[in-house]
């Protein structure tokens, strides 16, 4: 099990998502209230980080964090077998998988061995990532997401659109639709508290069943092999503390080397993600229940995956191993803004997923070659990401890498510009071509249809033939 | 630098940058053989493709001191790709070189401190388009200059920094994501009231405008070389 070989993940994105990228963005844009609801969570972050920035010194704490997480990166292979010896030490089991399989496999064949029927969970990427759920419920288990927006999004039948806030795309009115036909009552409270305390009370019932609690982690400290787990509503700290056995899974990017890194991005990670100083609740787990303790969990384990992320490291993307899935720059994007998570059909969504998406599948993976494309490289992404990744950069270098049959055929026609814009002679004469087909194809100023590649442009907007254009 | 935008669609934009700039005293040559920057090619994914039409562009330019370019996103190519394009390439140097010498044409006017005499204008809106706003970090240099340009008002529209959805090749790739972007833009713009809305670069102008033709959106678009070359 503790074998790391470099394999790719072949699944990270969705195999169920129907049609493809563009059309994704045509459907997701004819929904008005999708709109409406994604324009106010972008607004509310965005005006949030105006505060963060004013009132804590936002912009200087990122240098400070982008720092740390780069030192992470590349002390990376010393500081997991720091966490790990730790983490032993502390009485807990730790499992290195190469990918989803193995992690997945490990997982459903401990809850065997235990004889769990139930598994109670908090929210987590990476669980999300290798598709855990589907593996457990193959397996015969009852799966129940405790984060409220998971379990919304479980209720819906849905992907996550967000990565901290899986069910932001979705409004109040049809958050209580939901909960009316999970409770199979019309007797469900249609306000916002009273939504969050009819959550509370049906999921409260599933943690007394739960043998097996799960979570992700957002920081896995070396020096003491301590996890950390941030969240507001206090699903967590009962997933990892409740059950008989933890289990926690981790990315194995998310290791800092001790207390003074994580107190640091602990404080960055819920101002870039919520706009909060701080999270409603940290949950610090060394280890499971030891003697003469009288609550915690009999058994830790903590998964740890490599799942493409290994390779990265040394390569032109190794910046993308600092993200800590805070999340801001989904909300920064326009891309995002319009057309929410689920058009993206990965777990991953908005810049980071559109780069770390095919970057764990392989450039040539149909489920998510073209992300890389699906973004105006406008840099919003880059200035709202707390540990500086450099996002519109790697978007750019994602796309080299890409390989799609659309980027194919582009590539062929820049082969043949290349060759005429690298003289000016033949250069003039593409643009006398082009300006003379303008001159016929005008009409009052505007050219309404163009062929070609051109039919991009014409088919949601004219091409001006005189400048200044016409009104 | 002309910009191959502006040859394809708007020469105009090209020759009142050269004016203002000579009317401020400058003197300009703009070199024949140019063609582009490269920068289709390099969002597109195809660097082998832009570098061998940004090599050209470096021996075009090889002889000027400054290189001023109407456009935030052409200079930005130029300032912040070429030295990843040509990293370890044997004309690196000069690659480098070229990046050190250009300069956005609002930034140029600002840095030397020059009054194009520009003639009067009324109300505009300004779009500060994404390369100018976040690869150069500048959203002063073109309101300070039109604020020498007598009766020019600027009227802010809402949400600035938003893109405008052109992205290059994502138009094409994208086009009813990229619509909606522009007519966001194109809203925001007429909304202040003005006339026409202003920006350093062609390419959202030519969207912005396209989009607003199309769906009936009363703003018109000019460069903000045309207002402080008139």
């Amino acid at each position: 099990m503790s074998t790391r070989r470099r394999r790719r993940n072949p699944g990270v994105a969705y195999p169920d998502v129907k049609g493809t990228l563009r059309e994704r963005t045509v459907d997701a844009l004819r929904d008005p209230t999708l709109a409406d609801n994604l324009r106010t969570a972008g607004d509310s972050w965005g005006a949030g980080r105006e505060v963060m920035k004013r009132d804590f010194g936002f912009d200087e704490m990122r240098d400070r964090a982008r720092d740390i997480r780069r030192s992470n990166i590349r002390n990376m292979p010393a500081l997991l077998a720091e966490l790990q010896s730790n983490v032993r030490a502390n009485g807990g089991v730790v499992v290195r998988a190469a990918g989803a399989d193995e992690a997945c496999k490990y997982i459903t064949d401990l809850a065997r061995a235990r004889g769990a029927r139930v598994v109670a969970k908090s929210k987590s990427m990476a669980t999300e990532e290798i598709k855990l759920n589907e593996a457990m419920e193959h397996a015969g288990l009852e799966v129940v997401e405790t984060d409220l927006g998971e379990w919304i999004i479980q209720l819906a039948n849905e992907h996550p659109s967000h990565i901290i806030a899986p069910a932001v795309h979705l409004n109040r009115d049809q958050v209580a639709a939901l909960f009316r036909e999970e409770a199979g009552t019309d007797d469900v409270p249609t306000d916002r508290e009273g939504l969050v305390a009819h959550a509370r009370v049906r999921l409260r019932e599933k943690f007394a069943q739960a043998e097996i609690g799960i979570s992700g982690v957002n920081l896995g400290v070396a020096s003491t092999g301590t996890v950390c787990i941030v969240e507001n509503e206090g699903n967590a700290r009962l997933v990892t503390s409740q059950p008989r056995i933890h289990v926690a899974v981790m990315g194995m990017e998310r290791v800092v080397a001790d207390w003074d890194e994580a107190a640091h991005i602990l404080q960055v990670l819920p101002m870039a993600a919520i706009s909060q100083d701080a999270a409603n609740y940290v949950s610090l787990i060394t280890g499971p229940r030891r003697e003469g303790e009288t609550d915690g969990p009999e058994e830790f384990h903590l998964v740890i995956i490599d799942g493409g992320r290994g390779a990265l490291r040394g390569s032109e993307f190794e910046e993308v191993l600092s993200c800590i899935r805070c999340g801001a720059c989904l909300y920064s994007c326009p891309m995002w803004q319009n057309v929410g998570g689920q058009a993206y059909g990965s777990p991953y969504s908005g810049p980071i997923g559109a780069i770390i998406t095919p970057l764990l599948e392989g450039p040539s993976s149909p489920g998510s070659r073209d992300l890389p494309f699906m973004s105006t490289l406008c840099g919003a992404c880059g200035d709202a990401c707390p540990v500086g990744i450099p996002l519109p950069d790697l978007l750019v270098r994602a796309r080299a890498r890409s390989s799609s049959p659309a980027k194919r055929k582009a590539g062929l026609a820049f082969r043949v510009w290349s060759l005429l814009w690298r003289r000016g002679v033949t250069y003039r004469l593409t643009m006398i071509g082009w300006r003379l087909g303008l001159r016929i194809r005008g009409r009052g100023g505007w050219v309404h249809r163009l062929p070609g590649p051109g039919s991009g442009w014409t088919k949601v907007r004219d091409m001006p033939s005189k400048w200044p254009p016409r009104r | 630098m002309r910009t191959c935008l502006s040859d394809a669609v708007a020469p105009k934009v090209w020759k009142a940058t050269r004016r203002a700039l000579e009317r401020a005293g400058v003197d300009v040559k703009v070199p024949r053989g140019q063609t582009c920057c490269g920068q289709p090619a390099w969002t597109a994914g195809h660097p082998d493709q832009a570098r061998a039409v940004a090599r050209h562009t470096i021996k075009v330019f090889a002889g000027s001191d400054e290189v001023v370019v109407p456009s935030g996103s052409c200079a930005g190519m130029v300032i912040h790709a070429y030295p990843e394009l040509f990293a370890g390439q044997p004309d690196e140097e000069d690659a480098l070189d070229l990046a050190l010498r250009t300069i956005e044409f609002t930034q140029f006017i600002a840095k030397h401190d020059l009054d194009p005499r520009a003639k009067a204008c009324g109300a505009l809106t300004v779009h500060d388009s994404c390369h100018m706003l976040r690869v150069l970090d500048e959203n002063e240099s073109p309101r300070d200059a039109l604020a020498k340009v007598p009766g020019c008002e600027v009227r802010e529209m809402a949400h600035t920094d938003q893109c405008c959805g052109f992205g290059g090749v994502f138009a094409l790739d994208f086009p009813e994501l990229s619509g909606r972007l522009g007519e966001q833009k194109a809203q925001a713009a007429a909304a202040t009231g003005a006339p026409e809305v202003v920006s350093c670069d062609l390419g959202c102008l030519m969207h912005i405008a396209g989009r607003a033709h199309r769906t009936g959106i009363p703003i018109r678009a000019r460069h903000i070389s045309e207002v402080l070359g008139s």
